[in-house]
């Protein structure tokens, strides 16, 4: 699809003599109106545009809370609570922001399994996977060390949980750790360090984004079917066909959001840290955010020794490993076809995989005792077996179902049930587009 | 065959998670292991829910109970005098509550700290010059500051529930524990439980079987003067509202704010989603 040729003709004297000097407009053209997508894109693919706007309504609302924010840890707690009170709408920025990274990974989750569903990263899309998960790893260390800056019980205790990981590694954890923390425990350096670290990542993201929009437009979107785009008619353009589709998708999750925002603005959040760090106090439970929680499961399920890898590391090692596979899917699925639609026992397993990832969640928000380890214990073992095994056998021995000549014929077979659509308008796109 | 994989394979995980919730369950009523032995009680609130509002005699009512009960040993650092005007109080009647208060303040021109009345830009004054006179005044723990604490406490609701809560909106887990604990002294301890000694047993508090507090409220203790009940009851729920305010003050305007963002996105989706059918009328996809 990149390969497609301009066909952008400026058209008033302002826009020849920018395509003269910089070619801007053409690139927005190119990339935004004419450039050709996949009919067949469902509202799954609605969240690339989703979390563009949430990466810039995180980084405006941020802005404006670092300004009022104070990040030394005698004042930090009540700045933030200075902006609630005494700013002009500052409740409305924390909370946007606060509920904002949860949406953001809301978002982040399902555009995950969106690709992992219709093999997504398959080549030659996999450097564009690698890109989206080199983004997600950044967004879970913004979303870390933005936690840690209202400095309460689980900012503090959170901060403290999970730079003690690091003291697990052998030699160099310590070292590591120290680092991290600008002292041998989260207190004033930490806060400051982590501050400033929250405002630089998300400008890193919004350039690994710029890489992952590239990558993108190189190859173009993937689709339903997983069938490489053959013919025009396959594709619509851009503008007005994605364009409103997209539009639309954001304004049903900008509600939802919203929902969020207005009436439940703590439901995602712990009532403990509205309580202020106290180094001498532990809470009952220390749980990070809902979006870490599998991983925090998969962490404390490892609770015993193996060899030389003691149960601490072993966990540590889990949970970076659980992100690792991540990035080798393009080479663990083995399968020829992308799309699960035509794959019935990967299809199973993929919402299995679903389910499991949820369990996993759901256990990382409960104690760490009685049958709940043990249970989280097989739930980290399909985890890791959903990779290594299943997505590599699979791929081999499965019989895919019969896959449609092409995007057109798949759409066509699709309509042909009856959908009210007359079947001269199917040549549309061609004089449209 | 993949259905039925499928069903067996959910099965499986409600039956574990059934299995894990009874196993919690089996516990000694003596040696209880999770806290609160009694879920908080769900009161009705004029504030929960989308047309939630405060109640400004309520919260009034809940002032008078900070004021002559809890202000002796509870701070409220972050709740200024001016605010009180949510409350439904005039600029004169807060400027003369706000000078009932004394301020250390300072230093003056000679350099020396002073003692002033309160004006309305001032927070509440707290009972104990710093934590540690606080600690040392009340047995070892310092009594929490109450400006947060309806949103600082709130008990698991565990899974269903929690799901529910999303429709529901239920936001009131801190009220409703502020409310269930005040009432929930004067209850005998399971026989065989061990009340560690200065400690009060109260089946509702979050983190044990007891607390250093003693029972802070009693009937008839404070005055009211628009004829409300002078109970317990009535103190708790009054002042667990008063708390909700002093933790969310702008809870109302963004409760309004929400209805016209919700209404604009309902507006605008309808009519994107209009633009998006015609535009795709002639492509099948």
């Amino acid at each position: 699809m990149s390969e497609g040729h301009s066909t952008y003709t400026p058209k008033t004297g302002i826009e020849r003599w920018f395509d003269a000097r910089m070619p801007l407009p053409r690139l927005i053209y190119d990339s935004f109106v004419a450039y050709p997508v996949p009919r067949n894109l469902n509202y799954m693919w609605t969240f690339g545009g989703i979390l563009s706007i949430m990466l810039v309504s995180q980084i405006l609302t941020g802005i404006v809370l670092a300004m009022h924010y104070t990040s030394d840890t005698n004042l930090a707690f009540d700045s933030v609570e200075k902006i609630m009170r005494d700013v002009n709408s500052g409740w409305l920025l924390r909370y946007m922001h606060a509920n904002g990274a949860s949406f953001f990974f809301i978002a982040v989750y399902l555009h995950i399994f969106r690709g992992l569903f219709y093999g997504s990263y398959k080549a030659p899309r996999e450097l564009l996977w690698i890109l989206g998960c080199i983004i997600y790893l950044l967004m879970m260390a913004t979303g870390f060390m933005g936690y840690v800056l209202p400095w309460g019980q689980m900012s503090f205790w959170g901060a403290t949980v999970i730079t003690g990981f690091f003291s697990a590694i052998p030699l160099v954890g310590n070292w590591i750790q120290q680092l991290l923390l600008g002292g041998f425990a989260v207190d004033d350096p930490t806060l400051n360090r982590f501050f400033a670290l929250h405002y630089l990542l998300p400008f890193m993201i919004a350039g690994v984004v710029v890489l992952h929009i590239w990558a993108l437009h190189v190859v173009g979107q993937s689709n339903p079917t997983g069938i490489e785009v053959k013919s025009k008619t396959d594709t619509v353009a851009f503008t007005p066909y994605a364009t409103i589709k997209d539009a639309f998708g954001m304004i049903v999750f900008l509600f939802i959001f919203a929902y969020f925002i207005f009436f439940l603005p703590n439901y995602l959040g712990h009532a403990d840290n509205y309580i202020v760090a106290n180094p001498l106090k532990t809470p009952a439970h220390i749980v990070p955010e809902w979006y870490f929680l599998p991983f925090y499961a998969i962490l404390r399920a490892i609770t015993f020794n193996v060899g030389p890898i003691n149960s601490k590391l072993g966990g540590v090692l889990c949970m970076f490993g659980a992100i690792v596979m991540l990035f080798l899917v393009p080479w663990l699925d083995t399968s020829k076809v992308r799309s699960a639609v035509y794959r019935p026992w990967y299809k199973l397993f993929f919402w299995l995989f679903v389910a499991d990832a949820i369990l996993l969640g759901w256990l990382g928000s409960q104690p760490a005792e009685g049958s709940y380890v043990f249970m989280a214990q097989m739930a980290t073992l399909f985890y890791f077996a959903f990779f290594l095994i299943i997505m590599p056998v699979l791929g081999l021995i499965e019989t895919p179902r019969r896959l449609p000549n092409s995007i057109t014929e798949a759409v066509l077979e699709k309509n042909k049930g009856g959908s009210g659509h007359p079947a001269g308008a199917t040549a549309a796109p061609q004089t449209k587009g | 065959m993949k259905k039925i994989l499928t069903s067996l394979a959910l099965i499986g995980l409600v039956a574990a998670g059934t299995a894990a919730i009874a196993a919690e369950e089996g516990h000694n009523a003596a040696a209880p292991t999770h806290f609160p032995i009694n879920e908080p009680k769900e009161m009705s609130w004029s504030f929960t829910g989308p047309f939630g509002t405060y109640d400004k005699a309520q919260l009034q009512r809940g002032l008078k109970v900070y004021k002559e009960v809890c202000s002796a040993c509870h701070s409220m650092n972050l709740v200024a005098f001016r605010t009180l005007s949510d409350l439904g109080y005039s600029e004169a009647q807060i400027k003369s509550l706000a000078a009932t208060y004394t301020i250390h303040d300072g230093p003056n021109d000679a350099g020396d700290m002073f003692d002033r009345p309160g004006k309305p830009s001032d927070h509440f004054p707290a009972p104990f010059a710093n934590e540690e006179a606080a600690a040392a005044a009340n047995g070892g723990a310092a009594p929490p500051d109450m400006s947060l604490l309806a949103k600082a406490r709130g008990v698991e609701r565990g899974f269903p529930q929690f799901v529910f809560d999303i429709f529901t909106q239920y936001d009131a887990g801190g009220p409703d524990y502020i409310h269930s604990l005040l009432t929930g002294y004067d209850q005998t301890p399971p026989a065989g439980m061990v009340i560690p000694e200065g400690t009060h047993y109260n089946p509702y508090f979050m983190s044990g079987v007891s607390l250093k507090m003693p029972k802070p409220l009693s009937d008839g203790q404070v005055t009211y003067d628009d004829g409300s009940p002078q109970t317990v009851d009535q103190y708790a729920r009054d002042v667990a509202s008063f708390l909700a305010w002093a933790a969310e003050p702008h809870m109302e305007d963004r409760k309004k704010t929400g209805f016209r963002v919700l209404f604009f996105l309902l507006v605008f989706g309808a009519l994107v989603y209009m633009t998006k059918r015609r535009v795709w009328a002639d492509v099948a996809h």
